[in-house]
């Protein structure tokens, strides 16, 4: 322990202010991100299940977020939100202005909406996926729309969306990272800082990618070991 | 028409330079990721591992803190370069990294590893017994490889790889943030001076949204030619 003391202690770059400047970095990215996802997931749901409609009045204009909104770069959505917000007449008076007038709120507003987008077409294939037979089964047991869907549809799409939302959470982490750029100090944020105080570029921008690579490696590892648990009854007997 | 307050024509540029951009790196993304699929498919264990290394890392930090490091460091670099030079041989010389060359080679060198994995899925897809006939006529490794293993596995490999393209042009955006004056930059150094962000916003969303449907559909034709010689069950 001392040894580690005296170590953080010879070292310009990386002494206690800095490395707790990169602690609030870090809680500021995990905070993001896991609202985010939350929140999108919470949102994807019902949309992927509306998206799925034969109705078109209900269908097309959700295929037209979706498509918007993964045709796009976030940056391009995070600014349109962050810039575009004051315009909204009469926010400024209004009891929102304290808490969209700081960069957090619209910043989740653009990754919520981003992911919320992904992850109701990675819903929609798995719901598409579905097979038939699970379906006329369902309906041979007399269970009325909502009972099927709760019950046969959600469940099995759940599990075969999973690799994939895996990706979307780990793309996710990865873009917060533009979360920088509108004043919010995350990872990327609190790097820079200390760049701009020490002048260490590659010091500074090395930790947080090793940061991020670890935080990379614990959701890879997280989705392998939910995938074994919900798709166990998909591997193959050996 | 949209009042663009006389900023149209620039960022029209811009866009012009997203695209360049674009296709650049897509160029060099190409080219090191069939390099890195090889490495990872050889035998040769030293290979394997650089090409390991590489896909793992790059895939598993954020574009963005890579483009910043390789741009910020790879001039802090440049200049310990320089200095040492002088230094050593009293040779003076400055090097400057360009942001349009740090923005392609970062770009390039971030989608190489997607597309090595890409195209090693894509490679190990090709059957075997089709290298074996390859061998059996007499077929050097080149020749192989032109003839039987590309054809065979861009079939394979063009979903990801369109998947990957469409990736790749969304992340362009974020050569703004190095201060390359890309669409985005000028678009909001437009918004800022007449504070209109949606007049310049939204007709980048769109030039991007209309890229994006024109690869598809490019993508579509590619899958469509590349899938000829395969009968559909």
């Amino acid at each position: 322990m001392e040894s580690l003391i005296a170590l953080i202690d010879q070292n310009e770059i990386f002494n206690v202010q800095t490395l707790l400047h990169y602690w609030d970095g870090l809680v500021m990215t995990v905070q993001l991100v896991f609202l985010s996802l939350v929140i999108g997931a919470l949102l994807s749901v019902p949309l992927s299940i509306l998206r799925t409609s034969d109705n078109p009045w209900i269908s097309r204009p959700i295929w037209f977020y979706t498509y918007i909104f993964r045709g796009t770069p976030l940056l391009i959505q995070l600014y349109i939100i962050y810039y575009g917000v004051v315009f909204i007449e009469g926010i400024q008076d209004s009891m929102f202005w304290p808490v969209v007038k700081e960069a957090f709120y619209p910043c989740l507003l653009a990754f919520v909406l981003n992911t919320a987008a992904y992850t109701t077409e990675i819903l929609r294939g798995a719901i598409v996926a579905t097979p038939k037979g699970e379906i006329e089964a369902a309906k041979a047991y007399g269970m009325s729309w909502w009972k099927m869907t709760c019950r046969i549809v959600l469940p099995s799409a759940f599990r075969r969306a999973l690799p994939a939302y895996g990706n979307e959470v780990i793309f996710m982490l990865h873009a917060s990272a533009i979360a920088s750029v509108v004043t919010i100090v995350d990872l990327t944020g609190a790097a820079r800082d200390i760049y701009a105080q020490h002048y260490a570029p590659f010091e500074a921008y090395t930790f947080v990618a090793c940061i991020y690579l670890c935080l990379t490696f614990g959701l890879i590892y997280l989705f392998k070991y939910l995938e074994k648990k919900m798709l166990a009854h998909l591997r193959p007997l050996s | 028409m949209i009042d663009f307050h006389g900023y149209g024509p620039s960022i029209f540029s811009g866009a012009i330079l997203t695209i360049e951009i674009a296709f650049l790196s897509l160029l060099l993304a190409v080219a090191l990721g069939l390099l890195g699929a090889i490495a990872k498919i050889s035998k040769n264990k030293v290979a394997n591992a650089i090409a390991t290394v590489y896909t793992t890392v790059i895939r598993g930090v954020p574009d963005l803190v890579l483009m910043l490091l390789i741009f910020f460091g790879g001039q802090m670099a440049m200049n310990n370069l320089s200095d040492w030079l002088y230094e050593a041989y009293e040779i003076d010389v400055f090097f400057n990294i360009n942001e349009f060359i740090a923005g392609v080679v970062t770009i390039g060198f971030i989608f190489g590893a997607y597309m090595a994995e890409t195209f090693r899925g894509a490679f190990q897809s090709v059957d075997n017994g089709q290298i074996e006939a390859g061998k059996a006529y007499g077929m050097n490794k080149v020749q192989i490889f032109k003839r039987i293993m590309f054809p065979q596995m861009m079939r394979h490999a063009l979903p990801g790889l369109g998947n990957n393209w469409m990736v790749l042009l969304k992340t362009t955006a974020l050569v703004s943030i190095i201060g390359l004056a890309d669409m985005v930059r000028l678009a909001s150094e437009a918004a800022k001076a007449v504070h209109e962000p949606f007049t310049f916003f939204i007709p980048v969303a769109a030039v991007y949204l209309g890229l994006t449907a024109i690869s598809e559909i490019v993508l579509k034709k590619l899958e469509i030619r590349y899938s000829a010689g395969v009968v559909k069950g």
